[in-house]
């Protein structure tokens, strides 16, 4: 397939990329040539995104201060300013997101914008758009692209009526459908397929790449990259770790490139104590079984999940995968079924007030849409919740007909958060929106303290915050545990935050619980649990 | 196989329960209302030259995602002050009908524009908007024609002034134009009288719609219509394609109100367009349309089903009741239930929607088991 001799189709050199000061992309530097197939692995945040945005021309690069380094493709230096220019030049890219008009069909969408027009009248008065469609000639050049692409779709369906993978072929289709295309960028085009689709799109990926085409392939199933890439690239922290050749390296390898770092001292710590065992005996508190949850881009299938009293379960995974799903579709955010016991109550679903009068509480991973009352003082942020739920903060006149804020025992309780969890702030009626994110997401913690739950869900606490601001997060929950014995579930990206915080990680993938280890169990395994049934 | 034939049947007559509910109250009140059915035929025929064109501005609006545009009464109002000029300068019979088209356009297309940028500015919220600013432009209506025609814009003839001077009369008269539309071809079948000319224009209008839904423009309303980030990220202009359904919409209103008007016989300058917008919206809806999805069809059989409510209703309502203004509340009554219904539908059926995915989860997870 490769030919090592032929010129680079692109080069990237020394490529860099921060977000205010926040390095994500090291000194990347990577060529392809033409027909070659590159597989790009990494854990979610090692920078994959970052750099395809980069590479295709993405707005958010621009507004963030540019990039770093050279593209150089076709011997020329570009720089493109927008996904248009990254198109003009011949780079295609299928996003994870389908982008995609459900009511057209397959060819109105695979020539969306780029419709063959037949001259009318009135274009000359009204303008091109007055053009009417050339249907015959859409059908030609649709299905054109989609023999190109060497799987067999219908391409007078429409979208809304599509199987998933039919959707994913569609979007390829279009991509082929531009003639100047010279580089594909799949960004994890199997993530939605079944098995056999996938295996047809691999077929298609080797069928384009003998036509010429390069492919850039990202994917978390590694046993796809090594069945059709021609070389693997590995990138962790924002640089590539390695690359080698698809056929000198296995899936254990890829695995320790993507996820070895040094392991932290608070884990090995772990190791010592063997943090599970001490709940080994323990009650369980949570029963969840065969649980669903229907939330968009985080589908849970079928979970069951047993949480001990006392503990901290780390619920670990990859982006999409569904570990984001449990907790919100517990507490009654998105549509969920199943059964969840607590105490040995049964906690009906859909129900957000039952999970609440239940002493559950719940910090959101959507800090801003979800977490906060942006507009509103700390001590409102903080209070209320406790004082709508549980009737906290509030005085009593004329034996509870009347229940008047109680001022003083809210700005006392704030200020504790305050002390506490070192929020940083000109007082507790500095407005939340005013925080900086890492304040804010304590804030949201102090707000579900508060509440003195028995059980607490804490989603991604980290997300977006500096490493400082980390710490103490993780302090604070690990101290809300160990003193006030709640029992509390966090959900997190980052593994070695998982291995800090908790006692056990159980791991999602593909909407399911994949394995159940104790903090202190090794990166690989974590890893190998992690990747073992992404879809 | 079954259970989805099964479950098709009952999404179809989910979705057109509102046509068939309106059927039922027509064959209720026909035989009661005792009218002949030459009468509501010659009724019917007449309303449909009437207000077919009007309705018919709104498709494109909906095929752009924007909802129903209640913002066609800025239409309206203009074709009315086109009216008021062409009856103050005389000109009359067709050619003044023609001419109040021509004239009507341009105040149509910057009255649209307006609409549309605003509209752009609040994109999901394009109904609540519309009929907000439909009562806007209401209100600088009634100042040029109530106190700056005849003052600033001059207004030669004193029959459509008020007393003082200046001001345009409650009732316009345009009996020199009255159904020159028409009877311009006449024919008459079996008693009934047929506005040919008008039921032409009207064809016309709708093979135009046909024609553009096939241009580039109208596939990109659809698109846009459908989902403005994927029209975006394809390239096409979406505020401009949003716009540009509006200006449409807003100029076929005004040219439709030229052709109402014509039939009526004379303007009602301060309530003729208040009400035009909601009975057409009312209309449409009632023929099956949703919020976001009409056709032509719906067009016709809402005329039909609701103007035969309209003339059937207020006698079957005073036969029942010995009292006649029952009737007349009840048509009002129920153009405003129509389009709340149609909303709450559209809202529900997304929502089930949304549960039919949790369940094909659910499904799904047990077939797994």
């Amino acid at each position: 397939m490769t030919n090592n001799n032929a010129a680079p189709l692109l080069e990237l050199k020394n490529i860099q990329k921060d977000f205010f000061g926040n390095q994500v992309l090291t000194d990347i530097n990577l060529t392809i040539r033409p027909g070659e197939v590159i597989g790009l692995v990494g854990e979610n945040g090692a920078g994959k995104s970052t750099l395809m945005r980069i590479l295709f021309g993405a707005n958010m690069i621009s507004e963030t201060g540019g990039y770093g380094g050279e593209v150089v493709l076709d011997g020329q230096t570009v720089h493109f300013n927008s996904p248009f220019d990254a198109i003009a030049a011949g780079i295609g890219m299928v996003h994870q997101e389908f982008s995609l008009i459900p009511g057209f069909t397959a060819t109105e969408n695979i020539l969306l914008n780029r419709e063959p027009v037949r001259k009318s009248v009135l274009a000359g008065v009204f303008g091109d758009r007055m053009n009417t469609l050339k249907r015959s000639e859409m059908d030609e050049r649709a299905a054109n692209a989609i023999e190109l692409m060497g799987v067999e779709i219908d391409r007078n369906m429409v979208v809304s009526d599509m199987p998933v993978g039919h959707k994913q072929f569609t979007e390829i289709a279009r991509e082929l459908s531009k003639e100047q295309l010279k580089l594909l960028i799949l960004d994890e085009p199997t993530a939605v397929l079944t098995e056999k689709e996938a295996e047809a799109l691999l077929e298609s990926i080797r069928g384009m790449s003998k036509r010429g085409i390069a492919i850039i392939f990202i994917t978390h199933r590694l046993q796809e990259i090594l069945n059709v890439c021609d070389r693997v690239a590995v990138m962790r922290d924002g640089r590539v770790v390695s690359e080698v050749a698809a056929s000198e390296t296995d899936i254990p390898q890829i695995t320790r490139w993507m996820v070895g770092r040094e392991v932290s001292a608070d884990a090995a710590r772990g190791k010592e104590e063997d943090k599970a065992d001490r709940f080994a005996d323990a009650p369980t508190i949570l029963k969840i079984e065969k649980l669903w949850v229907d939330m968009p881009g985080e589908t849970v299938r079928n979970v069951n999940l047993e949480v001990k009293k006392g503990e901290i379960l780390g619920i670990g995974g990859l982006a999409g995968q569904g570990k984001l799903g449990i907790p919100n579709g517990i507490m009654g955010l998105y549509q969920a079924g199943g059964k969840v016991t607590f105490e040995g109550q049964e906690i009906p679903l859909n129900a957000p007030r039952k999970c609440l009068d239940a002493s559950f509480a719940f910090v959101s991973e959507d800090r801003r849409g979800v977490g906060l009352l942006l507009d509103e003082s700390l001590e409102w942020n903080v209070a209320f919740p406790a004082m709508q739920i549980q009737d906290k903060f509030l005085k009593n006149y004329l034996g509870g007909l009347v229940k008047w804020r109680d001022d003083a025992a809210i700005k006392e309780v704030t200020d504790k958060y305050i002390r506490e969890l070192a929020i940083k702030c000109t007082s507790s009626r500095q407005k939340a929106k005013e925080l900086s994110g890492g304040n804010q997401q304590k804030v949201c913690l102090a707000k579900a303290f508060a509440l003195a739950p028995k059980m607490l869900f804490v989603s991604e606490p980290t997300r977006g915050i500096d490493v400082g601001a980390k710490a103490l997060v993780l302090d604070a929950l690990k101290r809300f545990n160990r003193e006030n014995g709640v029992t509390i579930v966090v959900v997190s990206s980052e593994l070695e935050e998982l291995r800090q915080v908790s006692d056990r990680i159980a791991m999602v993938s593909g909407g399911k619980i994949s394995g159940i280890l104790p903090a202190s169990a090794s990166t690989e395994e974590l890893g190998a649990l992690m990747l073992s049934q992404v879809i | 196989m079954k259970t989805t034939k099964k479950f098709d049947l009952r999404s179809t007559l989910r979705s057109s329960s509102v046509p068939l509910l309106f059927i039922l109250i027509c064959a209720v009140c026909i035989p009661i209302s005792g009218l002949s059915p030459s009468y509501l035929i010659n009724e019917i025929t007449t309303r449909m030259g009437r207000n077919a064109f009007l309705i018919l501005s709104l498709l494109i609006p909906i095929m752009a995602g924007m909802g129903l545009n209640f913002g066609m009464t800025l239409g309206a109002m203009a074709g009315e002050i086109a009216l008021i000029f062409t009856a103050d300068w005389q000109i009359i019979g067709i050619p003044g009908m023609i001419l109040a088209m021509i004239l009507s356009v341009p105040i149509s297309v910057v009255l649209g524009l307006f609409c549309g940028k605003i509209l752009n500015m609040a994109k999901g919220r394009e109904m609540i908007t519309s009929y907000i600013i439909s009562y806007f432009i209401n209100g600088v209506y009634q100042l040029v024609v109530l106190y700056l025609m005849g003052s600033v814009i001059p207004i030669k003839h004193s029959t459509i002034k008020l007393p003082r001077g200046y001001g345009i009369r409650n009732t316009v008269s345009l009996l020199s134009m009255r159904q020159k539309l028409d009877n311009l071809i006449p024919l008459t079948i079996a008693g009934v009288k047929i506005p040919v000319a008008t039921f032409l224009v009207i064809l016309l209008l709708c093979l135009v719609i046909v024609w553009f839904r096939r241009t580039k423009l109208g596939q990109d309303m659809r698109a846009v219509g459908q989902d403005m980030e994927v029209a975006r990220d394809a390239g096409i202009n979406v505020e401009r394609t949003r716009i540009l359904s509006i200006v449409i919409s807003t100029v076929l209103a005004g040219i439709g109100m030229v052709i109402y008007l014509q039939n009526m016989g004379n303007i009602a300058t301060y309530s003729s367009h208040s009400q035009i917008g909601m009975f057409c919206i009312a209309a449409l809806l009632v023929g099956g349309a949703s919020v976001d999805k009409a056709s032509i069809g719906n067009v016709f059989l809402g005329v039909i089903l609701f103007h035969t409510m309209f003339i059937v209703a207020p006698k079957a309502g005073a036969y029942i009741t010995g009292d006649s203004m029952i009737g007349e509340y009840f048509r009002v009554f129920v153009s405003y239930a129509v389009i709340t219904v149609a909303l709450i539908m559209y809202e529900t059926n997304k929502r089930r929607a949304k549960a039919d995915q949790g369940a094909q989860l659910a499904k799904a997870q047990e077939e797994e088991a």
